[in-house]
């Protein structure tokens, strides 16, 4: 075992990580531990843009911004805090010009701006051009861009570093995050890194599905920690299918194409938007139109010898938007389903995205024990938390927002908090559960294969939880879920050695993936509404007087099998009533 | 349809139909058990349209844990899984298997081998970090001097369009892993770091391309390039690497950029 100290770590490097170590590097001595190098994460597939009231090609502003975030969250967002991200928006994107992001520009230079889902001027009337953006990249421009400040400011990066636990040490107060565990993927050694604050970012675990936009690394881990150590999860039954994900593979295809002119349709050519959104279309938010395609396919009306998915028309847009705007998305049809966008409609369908829930927070990025009181010391920002800004279903673009908006306040925060106070004491034996659960996955204790329960756990979660859910399918998913958990007690791993076991590496992100998986269905079993991303066809109306609240899940006991709890935490409301959401 | 085959690691899952059985020849080096290198092969069923990232999944998974190699985003954007396939650099998950099959119907043999130029930690997987460190001695962010303005710099289309081609790199390797002369010579800065110096060096806003252009000019600089265009070749995302390196190079030779 190596034994590092550092005032901040920070686990994960994508976005939100990167984004909150420039603030902490500067102020703190910082380490980041990142599963990938840090060029990998995930925020680099991000592609439609960053939204932020510029106001730069069309009249807007930060207030309508917030409006559109809160219903576009079917009024389970946080109010206070979607201000603060919408207001603080126009910073982050001028920050992250100045550090040197090649924005697509106007024709006077300035950044150049977009339509995107759900985005509006004066509350609803049209869409409006907020989104900023480089080409269908914008994503792979933050991530670069962030990587770039990293090495101009020295960030300390531990690459390939997975975190496997953090430290809690009990004091009068309640717990204290004390540091983190690391397990060294070159190596296979245990690294305990004493920290006076550990910042969680990350991402998400859109693993958890067959079906998804999310990287093969996407596993939750961050989640999967904390809900380990008893802290709650927060809102997890409501995770996001976006609309356009290339039909049976799941390949992201940036809605900015729609924010573009693209338009979807059936089978019979009709654009069936026009019935489910009269006023938006096309640009509806994600939830609205993921459940209006798989619609379209229920009732017979999909395109394509099975009928299974629906049309994104960009052949309107000529060759020129199509290579200057939206390149990648373009090469990826080209590449993946041989369909040439240019000339011929691409064949798409909703692909898991997004996890609206995760860690609680408050605005600066605090990780929430319960309701009321933080673990002071921990933070966490990104996808990987819940600030809410999200709610019920989150608009495009407001994750890059997210990641860079709370990133930073996370990456602040921890670094005051550390100046401000002295290294707890690490709790006695603090790597002896990394241990244990490393040993425990080495030896021999069964004939289980990883690959066969992750592909089972994935085909059960498409199937039963994924855009439409019922009574019976989300309890044939928690049955199926709970068997394979315990099967996963009997796993092996063919790899036994030390030096860059993916095998073992595998089989703990499966753990997680489990553990996730289910506090997804038992939230969306417990939640008897529809709203936003979770879509009841045994409740299809939203239920305001028993529903508008945070759901928060506890794991009661250690074991991988152990209940889970749940409670409700009240939604934070400003000056926005709850109106029913029409587009 | 439900064909099983039994391997060393249980029974294998279904064939889909369509499946045709590929031969999987892949370079394998864990220096923790072996004295050298060797070669694995595999016989394995897969779809036309299975990407060889597919195809590494299905041994990895269903015959042989052990096989190591980096992966993440699978749609060719995240740069993890570089390598040699059939003799030239390219990330797995952007290769399908109907563009490597044998012409009428014959069997099919795909070759994979590491990258080439940096140390081999255990099959697949390389060291990058001789490749990052190149990277990050070329002053790879935006340099300006002076006070920042309050809201953005103001930078024409044209002017932006000038750099676009090298803001698409991903760091994946491939180009400089192409490289004859970084093969012989890893000193050599390579393609990838040339390739985002062009990028700041090129940016309007940007005031450090002296800075760099004087790193690149030292004898493991620009100089070394050879023009031999295997970079261009290799380049996942189609960025002109070997045009962005003569560009650098005439900056150097005419001082201005």
């Amino acid at each position: 075992m190596q034994f590092h100290k550092y005032d901040v770590v920070i686990i994960g490097a994508g976005g939100a990580g990167m984004r909150a170590a420039i603030e902490s590097g500067q102020r703190a001595r910082t380490a980041v531990l990142t599963k990938l190098y840090p060029t990998r994460s995930h925020t680099g597939a991000a592609q439609g843009g960053m939204c932020a009231a510029l106001a730069n090609v069309e009249e807007d502003n930060w207030e309508w911004h917030t409006f559109d975030t809160i219903k576009g969250g079917d009024y389970l967002v946080d109010q206070d805090a979607a201000e603060i991200m919408a207001k603080e928006a126009i910073d982050a994107v001028l920050d992250l010009e100045k550090m040197g992001l090649p924005f697509n520009r106007t024709p006077e230079g300035k950044i150049d701006q977009r339509r995107f889902g759900g985005h509006t001027r004066n509350h609803g009337e049209a869409a409006v051009r907020r989104a900023c953006y480089a080409a269908d990249r914008t994503g792979h421009m933050i991530l670069q861009t962030l990587y770039q400040n990293c090495v101009k400011h020295g960030i300390e990066f531990f690459n390939e570093f997975y975190v496997l636990d953090i430290c809690l040490t009990e004091t009068e107060d309640g717990p204290v995050c004390t540091g983190a565990v690391a397990y060294e993927l070159a190596t296979g050694e245990i690294h305990v890194f004493q920290a006076k604050s550990v910042v969680f970012a990350t991402g998400g675990f859109g693993k958890v599905f067959k079906t998804t936009s999310n990287a093969h690394t996407l596993t939750g881990d961050g989640m999967g920690i904390v809900f380990r150590k008893g802290l709650p999860l927060e809102d997890m039954e409501f995770y996001q299918f976006h609309p356009t994900g290339l039909a049976g593979l799941g390949i992201l295809l940036t809605e900015g194409a729609r924010g573009e002119g693209a338009i979807l349709r059936n089978a019979s050519g009709e654009r069936f938007m026009e019935r489910y959104a009269p006023t938006i279309k096309d640009l509806a938010p994600r939830d609205i139109v993921a459940r209006s395609m798989a619609l379209e396919v229920l009732e017979g009306r999909g395109a394509g010898p099975n009928k299974d998915y629906v049309l994104l028309d960009c052949t309107h847009l000529g060759a020129e938007v199509l290579e200057t705007k939206l390149p990648d998305i373009t090469e990826f049809a080209r590449t993946y389903l041989a369909v040439d966008p240019v000339v011929e409609p691409v064949p798409v369908y909703p692909t898991a995205h997004y996890a609206m829930g995760g860690i609680p927070t408050n605005v600066h990025g605090e990780v929430l024990r319960d309701n009321e009181n933080v673990v002071p010391g921990l933070y966490a920002a990104g996808e990987c938390a819940c600030v809410s800004v999200h709610g019920a279903n989150r608009l495009g673009t407001n994750s890059l927002l997210d990641i860079n908006v709370f990133g930073r306040r996370a990456g602040i925060a921890a670094a005051e908090y550390a100046l401000a106070h002295e290294h707890v004491d690490l709790p006695e034996s603090p790597a002896a559960a990394v241990e244990a659960q490393v040993a425990l996955v080495l030896s021999e204790h069964g004939h289980e294969r990883v690959a066969d329960i992750r592909t089972e756990l994935q085909a059960t979660m498409d199937a039963n939880a994924s855009v439409y859910r019922t009574e019976d399918t989300l309890k044939q998913a928690l049955h199926d879920v709970q068997a394979l958990k315990e099967r996963y007690a009997r796993i092996s791993v063919q790899d036994k050695g030390k030096r860059f076991n993916t095998d073992l590496l595998e089989a703990v992100e499966l753990g997680f993936l489990l553990e996730l998986a289910e506090v997804l269905v038992v939230g969306a079993l417990a939640r008897k509404e529809s709203r936003g991303g979770h879509a009841r066809e045994d409740y299809p109306n939203r239920d305001d007087t028993n529903f508008m609240r945070h759901s928060m899940f506890y794991k009661q006991g250690t074991d991988l099998a152990a209940d889970i709890r749940l409670d409700y935490k009240p939604v934070t409301f400003t000056r926005y009533k709850p109106m029913e959401r029409k587009y | 349809m439900t064909a099983t085959v039994e391997g060393a690691r249980g029974t294998q899952p279904p064939v889909p139909d369509g499946a045709v059985t590929v031969t999987v020849k892949i370079r394998r080096f864990n220096p923790e058990v072996d004295d050298e290198p060797r070669w694995d092969t595999f016989d394995i069923p897969a779809l036309p349209s299975d990407r060889v990232l597919n195809l590494l999944h299905y041994i990895k998974w269903y015959v042989d844990g052990t096989l190591t190699f980096r992966r993440s985003c699978a749609h060719g954007i995240c740069g993890s899984d570089a390598m040699r396939i059939n003799g030239v650099n390219r990330l797995a998950c952007k290769v399908l298997l109907k563009d490597l099959l044998s012409a009428g119907g014959k069997p099919t043999t795909i070759t994979i081998e590491p990258i080439k130029g940096l140390p081999v930690n255990k099959d697949l997987l390389v060291d990058m970090e001789p490749f990052f460190e190149a990277f990050r001695a070329v002053k790879p962010y935006l340099i300006t001097y002076g006070n920042e303005p309050t809201r953005e710099r103001i930078q024409s289309a044209a002017d932006r369009e000038r750099f676009d081609d090298t803001t698409k790199c991903i760091l994946c390797a491939c180009c400089t892993t192409s490289c004859p002369v970084y093969w012989t010579e890893g000193s050599y800065f390579g393609p990838a770091a040339i390739v985002n110096a062009h990028r700041f060096i090129f940016d309007s806003r940007d005031e450090g391309a002296e800075e760099r252009l004087d790193i690149l000019n030292d004898i493991d600089g620009v100089w070394r390039c050879r023009t031999t265009f295997n970079c261009t070749d290799a380049c996942p995302r189609g960025i002109q690497v070997t045009k962005a390196i003569q560009e650098v190079k005439r900056a150097l030779l005419f001082k201005r950029v």
